[in-house]
């Protein structure tokens, strides 16, 4: 019997890979294609209001991610960004938005635990990471973009 | 017969058999809004509109559930909590926090255990033990799951933007209790499989009922070589949480052992959502599963005479928050526990 078990050990494997059901990849590319397209169509949209209204083209990105950032927080806070985030996938993920969701809804969970334990350490666990190989990685370009440019 | 020897109580090598056939006196069920939308909402003690239960936390509702469904079911058995000698009880949270500060407001000694999602089986062998034992006169076994606190203990904030995998479950918010003595006319456990710690090395953290089938095959699989029964010997065989991927799982490896279980066999995950109209992948998972839907469904369905024999099989996954994290494999267990009424 014994032998049996490790007969089926070995399939083992086999067997969940055979039953996993497969992701919906084209479905949840077109969604997540649709809805981060939407969002930077949004964010175009706003660059075009700030250049019309004269601001600085040097500060037209910021004022951008500005009100991106606060459309994302706000949308958390409403507890909506995760309903689109749902079958967006990627799609609420990548653009700044879904960075605002990664601050904000820790932050919203963890004020249970209080100002200093719960929002002030728990508000960057999922974004942490992103900063930290975000500025590092940025960091490793500089020192190149700047060697190149000296060679 | 009272105590005895050692011998009279084991039934080949993992099952114990119960000669005094404990019974189950009550039982209480309560679960969130989404579970009471869900197919067996009928079978359901209680179904709360608030998830928070009125508390400020998820934990403290969790433990109110867990609290409240101890009580009713005591209430429910005609009994005060000062006739029960032991109280059983685990949950997920670190700590097994839920069920010990539920237990901090009654007045009873406590167990408690951790089994992941297997603590329903576990707590209830358990409790059914102690008084074939001549250990107690009355017994409860109880635990409880809740999504909210499930979640932010193991995945995501809940407002957090992710996708979930097909292969994922959604974690049940529910609590049960099982009140069991000696006497009247009730369903009755007659014995206990207890399981091992199973790992054929599922790495998966996003399929967790493939994870805990290796451990729900080889609990059933030795349950009926040490009964020397076969599946049709049972009207219901029920997992835990295994979800629809996991029950197929099961079906599959439980033919390689020449056991065909089609027909009487259902997992409790699969069971309590309607996975296309609630959007909860594999099925439910968590404590509560099980123990809902075993307290809920189940036992009301043995009360009425629809089953005769079930086998409730509770299975729990065995990782860590961060053993996924140092590279383990998820390792699970089931426990076997076998009640009959009637027939």
């Amino acid at each position: 019997m014994e032998n049996k078990e490790e007969k089926i050990k070995q399939e083992f494997s086999n067997i969940v890979e055979k039953t996993k059901p497969k992701p919906n990849i084209i479905k949840n590319c077109l969604f997540a294609f649709i809805v981060g397209g939407a969002i930077c169509d949004i964010g175009q949209l706003f660059q075009n209001i700030f250049i019309m209204i004269n601001v600085p083209t040097e500060d037209v990105s910021t004022y951008v991610a500005i009100v991106m950032v606060f459309i994302g927080a706000f949308l958390t806070g409403v507890g909506i960004y995760d309903k689109i985030a749902s079958f967006a996938g990627a799609g609420t993920v990548v653009p700044i938005t879904g960075f605002a969701n990664s601050i904000v809804s820790p932050a919203m969970e963890y004020k249970k635990e209080g100002f200093v334990f719960g929002v002030g350490a728990k508000m960057f666990t999922i974004a942490g990471p992103v900063l930290v190989y975000g500025i590092s990685s940025s960091f490793v370009v500089g020192i190149i973009y700047y060697l190149i440019g000296r060679w | 017969m009272a105590g005895g020897d050692i011998l009279n109580k084991k039934l080949g090598k993992y099952t114990i058999n119960l000669n005094s056939k404990p019974k189950i006196l009550s039982t209480y069920s309560i679960v969130g809004p989404k579970e009471g939308e869900g197919p067996l909402k009928d079978y359901f003690d209680l179904i709360v509109k608030d998830d928070l239960n009125g508390k400020d936390t998820y934990e403290k509702a969790e433990s109110s559930f867990v609290y409240q469904a101890i009580e009713e079911c005591i209430k429910g058995g005609n009994k005060n909590i000062t006739d029960i000698d032991y109280l059983i009880a685990g949950d997920l949270l670190n700590q097994i926090s839920s069920s010990n500060f539920a237990a901090r407001d009654l007045d009873v000694p406590f167990f408690g255990i951790y089994g992941a999602c297997s603590t329903m089986t576990e707590s209830l062998a358990l409790a059914s033990m102690l008084i074939d034992g001549d250990f107690a006169e009355f017994t409860v076994a109880a635990t409880s799951s809740h999504f909210s606190s499930a979640e932010r203990q193991f995945r995501f904030p809940l407002e957090y933007g992710s996708q979930r995998g097909p292969a994922t479950q959604w974690t049940v918010t529910g609590a049960a209790a099982f009140l069991l003595g000696r006497q009247g006319n009730f369903p009755y456990v007659t014995s206990v499989t207890i399981g091992k710690v199973k790992d054929y090395g599922a790495m998966d953290p996003n399929n967790m009922g493939a994870a805990m089938v290796p451990a729900a095959v080889d609990t059933i699989k030795n349950h009926f070589q040490d009964t020397g029964r076969q599946p049709k010997d049972y009207d219901l065989i029920a997992t835990g949480d295994l979800g629809k991927i996991g029950r197929e799982m099961t079906e599959t490896l439980l033919k390689k052992y020449g056991y065909d279980v089609k027909g009487i066999y259902i997992d409790c995950g699969e069971e309590i959502f309607d996975k296309d109209t609630q959007k909860t992948c594999s099925g439910g998972s968590g404590c509560g599963c099980s123990a809902v839907v075993d307290s809920g469904y189940i036992y009301k369905n043995m009360l009425s005479g629809k089953f005769k024999r079930v086998l409730l099989v509770s299975t729990g996954a065995l990782m860590s928050t961060i053993s996924s994290f140092q590279g383990e494999s998820i390792p699970g267990i089931a426990h076997a526990v076998e009640v009959e009424f009637g027939g």
